[in-house]
């Protein structure tokens, strides 16, 4: 498939305009045809669902309706920020397994003179649909500008992993995808342990001491691990870490400048494409200097951390565990016995089946 | 075989006379207690297919309470001697368990045995069905299907086959020594073949063995010597089964020797080779990986046989063509590096597989960062971490093999007891993390975080280590941990290992700095236990565990005769019911060699030479490797002692050449007619698989009544 059908979202227009800018280029440059469906509606965010269920799926579900309606060959309808994605995934997830709420959404639809059959249209994320339909070496073909001596941190936040109910991503505890995408652009990639930690989602607006601290935690950790920027899939995270390091630095007495771009971005940059183009500049914690390092001598790699609490080891050490290849490694999620819901989309073999 | 169903009446005392050609048929319908009378009215059965199937030759319709006891039987006996029946059908549970029992009883009364059938209403209705009206008109449909193919039943007599003394053991575990030895000691042969250098199996990795704490080796290698001297055992170890042919009594097995490139009979065990080879080599199985050996080795000190082999892709005279040390220092001249692998063929009775498990690779837990966070071990590791012939002498230590931990946290039911890799319980890690909390202790007191979901100590002994351990001062936290993450950020987190784990007896989530984990990693079947199961024609789970004959009353015999298991093989298991079982598995095998001979069911399949094609569609098809085919006549023939009668053939033949006996199309379509003739709605009836139909009810689980089973040959054609 190189025709999807694409949700925005409301961030791509506000506050996540670089990425959409970014994805819009990169998607083109790669061949994937993005076809915005008419009339979407906001998913709802993460708000919505905590007030009230049947309400909140059928305002998601309003897209699906939709995207139903367009699809000309089945499809996939893809969504690249994160809450986008998971309530889109959720909502066809939960109305096939509950009957009843199913009943209730398609009795709000239909008010409008729409309809959706859980199921039928087939939810993706732009990371994964580049990850496994437009696969690594494809991307690997694409880089001009290869970033190396750039040290970055994958973030993915805590929305694109879990929960997973069709079993698209190999390990949704600690997934690689984006490891594994970032280390394909050549940049230096830092094993970063917070990678689906929260960002604080709008924890910044209700409760700002508890959203700052959740900031800062990530922050200090990529600083930790001399990661010169941050590299996320989520407009939330993305802005999160962003615009609040300013108030997170005040409240800490710290002075941290991390930068966080999104993938897309870092792609562009990756495939010779115009920085400025690809929305760089308009992060509020300048990426530019980061950038400058794409060339250079890796500062950071060459003074490899080596934390204080790690004894150097001397011949008595023992040998670590031998690691399978990154392909090899067996899929994170294998249910036993536990046949994956719905469809397998064709191109993703859920991890379910290889088992069978 | 019959074409017209009309059968003579078999032999038997004729006290009724029965005219010629004549079929009197007797019905007894069970009550089994409350578990069939408690849904199906057998009354009204017994007394509708008294009436109802007259024309069919009923002569006799009865229900009782419980026709498997002795008064039930002679019900059956004093009928066919009374009534001069020449067919019985018994309408109570399945026939995986009673079939014999009947048809037992029918041969004590002169009757032919196979003119006896057994149908369910058991496991296929009563237990699966509560509607009682929609039950009891199923009971009469299956019943009627069995009333049909009775008629057409005709009498069969046993094959007889002889059975070899000699008894082939896989494995050499502690499971496949104790079988070796019971058996060797009986008096007879034994072959006892292992894939490793060494005899000993996981056993030998082990420092301590719970609860008693005795030390694995002391125990261990005393069996191993015994094993590897006695006169009536030939050992074969560096080598693998390769292929099975032939059936009980009877079977020619072959064995891949691989080349050792060590003159067996020359090398004395002397080890200087060992010490003189240059390379070192990380041993990942008998040191999971946490140890070095070299290029030629034997796995450990005690090793049984005492020959090393050369690992071939890492010695340095293979690689290069260049070193040879061995050689060299060899005082006995014992190294061959010309030597060749070898097949042996070895004949034969009895197969006893104890195989035993793998370990579960944590790496496929990434939260728990086993092979990225250096002082992340598995339970494995830490065996030989405190095993005094292990790496570190037997000190427990932090990755870099010096410094010694204040604080370990042990996680339980890594990989086991979790939907997203195994189901089950391991039933051995409470016990191993028990143990290990404990050596910490001994070794290093240190402090020792236990983290378990729920602790199951049930076996002699086990819960009194459980409050031993609680007593030396383990803290016990009951919760799955999340993740285990080098990011400090709290005051003492600094340079830890912290695992993040809810509390579910405080209620809240804790965050625990430690200086080392231990996952207590689950058991899986070995990575080929299907082509394993496949190629001595046994079946496994789901999951890949052998499947025992009966789960409860049986567990050391599988469906195939004359093959047995004992151990891990059938799913995980501590070392005293592994050494049971293979002793088991010895008592089974010595009762068959007893026997000298043995009856065959004569349940078979038979190829008509005139009407086969040749395509050799059945041959592959066959799960018990008994069509072959011929190549001087250009057909397929049926070895009627390894045939099991499952009707894979009979159904796969295109040119309908393969016919059953016992089972011919005429039987079987003549029991799906009666199992059809009574609906409950007059609604077309489902087919369902008559195996899973059998678990179905064995797990009382509901099932529609509208599904109705025949026994396996049928379900196999559908």
């Amino acid at each position: 498939v190189s025709r999807y059908l694409y949700y925005p979202g409301c961030s791509m227009d506000g506050s996540g305009r670089a990425y959409g800018e970014s994805l819009t280029a990169v998607c083109e440059h790669l061949g994937l045809t993005l076809a915005e469906i008419d009339d979407w509606n906001c998913c709802g965010a993460t708000e919505y669902v905590g007030v009230s269920l049947s309400p909140a799926y059928a305002l998601i579900a309003r897209n699906l309706a939709i995207a139903s309606k367009s699809q000309t060959e089945r499809e996939p309808l893809v969504a690249a920020c994160s809450a986008c994605y998971l309530n889109l995934a959720k909502a066809d997830s939960y109305m096939k397994e509950r009957p009843l709420l199913n009943e209730r959404v398609n009795v709000a639809l239909d008010a409008g003179g729409l309809h959706y059959d859980p199921g039928s249209v087939e939810i993706r994320h732009l990371l994964e649909v580049i990850m496994n339909d437009v696969g690594l070496d494809k991307v690997r073909a694409s880089v001009v500008k290869p970033l190396a001596g750039l040290r970055v941190a994958p973030y993915l936040g805590c929305m694109l992993p879990r929960p997973d109910p069709d079993h698209r991503w190999k390990n949704h505890e600690r997934p690689d995808d984006l490891d594994r995408l970032l280390e394909a652009l050549g940049a230096d990639v830092v094993d970063f342990p917070l990678k689906t930690e929260c960002c604080g989602g709008h924890m910044t607006q209700i409760a700002p001491k508890v959203g700052l601290e959740l900031i800062k935690r990530l922050v200090d950790e990529a600083e930790h691990h001399l990661a010169d920027m941050m590299v996320t899939v989520c407009p939330m995270c993305q802005i999160n870490i962003d615009a609040y390091q300013g108030e997170m630095n005040a409240l800490f007495h710290t002075k941290h400048k991390m930068p966080i771009v999104f993938f897309t971005q870092l792609m562009g940059v990756a495939f010779g494409l115009d920085p400025k183009k690809m929305g760089i500049g308009r992060e509020l914690t300048n990426a530019r200097p980061a950038l400058k390092k794409i060339g250079q001598v890796p500062v950071a790699a060459a003074a490899e951390v080596t934390p204080a609490h790690r004894p150097r080891p001397d011949k008595r050490a023992l040998p670590m565990p031998r690691m399978a290849a990154s392909d090899e490694v067996p899929a994170g999620v294998a249910p036993a016995g536990v046949a994956p819901a719905g469809v397998a989309p064709a191109g993703v073999a859920p991890a379910g089946v290889a088992r069978q | 075989m019959s074409g017209n169903g009309r059968q003579p009446a078999a032999g038997g005392p004729s006290v009724g006379v029965p005219a010629e050609g004549e079929i009197r048929i007797g019905v007894y319908v069970c009550h089994c207690g409350s578990n069939i009378a408690g849904v199906v009215d057998v009354v009204e059965v017994a007394r509708w297919a008294g009436e109802t199937l007259k024309d069919q030759g009923v002569v006799i319709s009865r229900d009782y309470r419980f026709m498997c006891s002795s008064p039930g039987q002679e019900l059956i006996t004093d009928d066919i001697r009374d009534h001069g029946l020449n067919r019985i059908v018994v309408a109570a549970c399945s026939p995986h368990l009673h079939e014999n029992t009947f048809r037992t009883a029918t041969a004590r009364a002169g009757l032919n045995p196979y003119l006896c059938e057994l149908v369910s209403i058991r496991e296929q209705d009563s237990w699966v069905h509560t509607d009682k009206a929609a039950a009891t008109a199923k009971a009469k449909a299956i019943l009627a299907g069995g009333v049909e193919r009775v008629r057409r039943n005709t009498p069969l007599d046993p094959l007889i086959v002889d059975i070899n003394s000699a008894t082939l053991v896989v494995g050499g575990g502690i499971a496949g020594i104790q079988a070796a030895l019971e058996i060797a000691d009986a008096g007879f042969p034994v072959y006892l073949v292992e894939k490793d250098p060494s005899i000993g199996g996981h056993m030998a990795q082990f420092d301590k063995t719970f609860p008693t704490l005795d030390c694995a080796a002391c125990i261990l290698t005393p069996r191993m010597v015994s094993a590897g001297t006695h006169p009536n055992i030939t050992l074969l170890t560096w080598s693998e089964v390769t292929h099975v042919d032939g059936f009980v009594g009877n079977f020619t097995v072959t064995v891949k020797k691989k080349a050792r490139y060590v003159d067996e009979d020359l090398c004395t065990g002397c080890g200087i080779c060992q010490e003189k080879c240059p390379k070192n080599v990380i041993d990942e199985v008998y040191e999971a990986g946490l140890g070095y050996r070299k290029a030629i080795y034997t796995p450990f000190a005690q090793a049984v046989p005492r020959t090393p082999v050369i690992d071939r892709e890492n010695c340095t005279y293979f690689i290069k063509g260049t070193c040879k040390a061995c050689e060299k220092f060899c005082e006995k001249d014992a190294i061959r590096f010309e030597q060749q692998d070898q097949e042996l063929t070895l004949e034969v009775g009895n197969i006893i597989l104890a195989t035993g498990y793998d370990i579960f690779d944590a790496r496929k837990i990434a939260q728990y960062g086993y092979g990225r966070l250096p002082n992340v071990f598995t339970s494995l590791e830490f065996e030989r971490l405190t095993n005094s012939a292990g790496p570190t002498n037997g000190r427990i230590t932090l990755r870099d093999g010096v410094t010694e931990p204040k604080t370990v946290g042990i996680i339980h039911c890594v990989g086991s007891r979790d939907r997203n890799f195994n189901n089950y319980c391991s039933a051995i890690c409470c016990m191993q993390s028990l143990k290990f909390a404990h050596l910490v202790k001994e070794h290093t007191g240190a402090t020792v975080y236990d983290f378990y979901i729920d602790m199951r100590t049930a076996a002699k002994g086990y819960d009194e280590f459980y409050q031993r351990v609680m007593e030396e001062g383990t803290l016990f936290v009951r919760g799955k941990p999340a993740e285990v993450t080098e990011a400090g950020r709290l005051p003492g987190e600094e340079g830890k290992l912290i695992v993040q784990v809810e509390d579910t007896l405080a209620g809240r989530q804790r965050r625990i700095p430690v200086d080392m984990v231990v996952l207590s990693v689950g058991l899986e079947p070995r990575a080929d236990a299907k082509e394993l199961a496949q190629r001595f024609g046994i079946s496994c789970s789901f999951d890949g565990w052998a499947i025992e004959k009966h789960p409860k009353l049986d567990p050391v015999a599988t469906m195939t005769e004359g093959v047995f298991i004992a151990g891990c093989i059938s799913g995980p298991k501590d070392i005293p019911n592994t050494v049971s079982q293979g002793a088991a598995a010895a008592a089974r095998v010595l009762g068959m060699i007893q026997q000298k001979h043995m009856k065959l069911e004569p349940i078979k399949a038979t190829v008509h030479a005139e009407q086969c094609s040749g395509c050799r569609i059945c041959n592959t098809m066959c799960p018990y490797n008994a069509i072959s085919f011929d190549d001087a006549k250009g057909v397929s023939g049926i070895n009627a002692a390894m045939c099991q009668g499952c009707g894979t053939c009979v159904a796969a033949c295109p040119a309908g050449a393969i016919a059953g006996t016992g089972f011919s199309d005429e039987q079987v379509l003549a029991q799906i007619e009666g199992l059809l003739s009574v609906g409950a709605d007059g609604t077309p009836l489902k087919r369902s698989a008559y195996p899973l139909a059998h678990h179905q009810g064995d797990g009382n689980r509901p099932t529609p009544t509208d599904v109705r089973s025949s026994s396996i040959e049928e379900t196999v054609r559908a």
